[in-house]
């Protein structure tokens, strides 16, 4: 991710769009993936290649899964956010519950931001979010025909030009 | 630590026009101590306020007039001042417009002392 930041916003659901945009200018984030618990991606901000919002939705979606085995070991039921922070960047990583189920919120901020300034505005992005969802649709089988076609589908929306 | 933080916070705010007292960590935006009312959100008053002080220390020093030691923010409805402290941390009031800072400066400086 050496051009960090330096990518625009594509989403593969529409309803992502205004409050991920809102998000990004409050909260002075430079990348922002939308993904659910398995790391299949909804929306980002700021990446630019393909690779980098695969690699990034997938080491997210493990960072949540190893911390909810620590929760599970401490007794917690879950960590709603975590923080690791950097001499350049700081990675923030929050989850919350929507009428889609639970969504992961990646978030990779520099110095014109904080740790503070994006734990405050993704409370208020969360909320946006689960506002704007719209209700659920009837879940169907994932086919083994189907999953790459989708994810191949999914990663032209975030990428198409 | 945090109890001697919040018994210096707590003598803030007995000036008169005080709302709120805070001893937030700067780079981070994140609230280290507070006493505030209770309408007023810590949290939030922290990551603005820090973002603030961090945008003026750099238009300062830009200027080439040094890190600011004092910043005072008057709006038609309230008034924000935020001194810094030892180990990055800020003293931060939220006052009425009406607060007198010259007093109110003063025990900023002595409560940002406490954290050295």
């Amino acid at each position: 991710m050496s051009d960090i930041g330096g990518g625009g916003q594509r989403v593969v659901e529409p309803w992502v769009a205004a409050p991920l945009s809102k998000f990004v200018g409050e909260a002075g984030a430079r990348l922002t993936l939308i993904m659910n618990p398995s790391g299949q991606v909804l929306a980002q901000h700021g990446f630019t290649r393909a690779v980098d919002v695969m690699a990034a939705a997938a080491l997210g979606a493990a960072i949540v899964a190893s911390t909810a085995e620590i929760a599970r070991l401490l007794d917690e039921p879950r960590f709603n956010a975590l923080n690791h922070q950097g001499s350049r960047h700081g990675i923030f990583v929050g989850g919350f519950d929507s009428p889609r189920g639970r969504l992961l919120g990646l978030v990779v901020y520099g110095s014109n931001s904080s740790m503070g300034l994006v734990q405050l505005f993704f409370e208020e992005f969360a909320r946006d979010l689960v506002a704007a969802c719209p209700a659920p649709e009837t879940r169907r089988p994932v086919l083994a025909e189907d999953f790459e076609r989708e994810l191949n589908q999914s990663l032209a929306t975030l990428f198409r030009t | 630590m945090t109890t001697a933080f919040r018994r210096v916070l707590d003598q803030i705010t007995t000036i008169r026009g005080v709302r709120g007292a805070l001893f937030i960590a700067g780079e981070d935006g994140l609230v280290v101590a507070d006493s505030v009312m209770e309408d007023i959100k810590p949290n939030a008053v922290a990551a603005l306020a820090g973002s603030l002080v961090r945008r003026v220390r750099r238009g300062a020093e830009s200027a080439g007039v040094g890190t600011p030691n004092f910043v005072h923010l008057q709006g038609a409805t309230g008034t924000i001042c935020a001194v810094p402290a030892q180990a990055g941390m800020l003293v931060v009031v939220l006052a009425e417009p009406e607060v007198n800072v010259g007093l109110l400066r003063l025990a900023m400086r002595k409560a940002a002392e406490v954290t050295g």
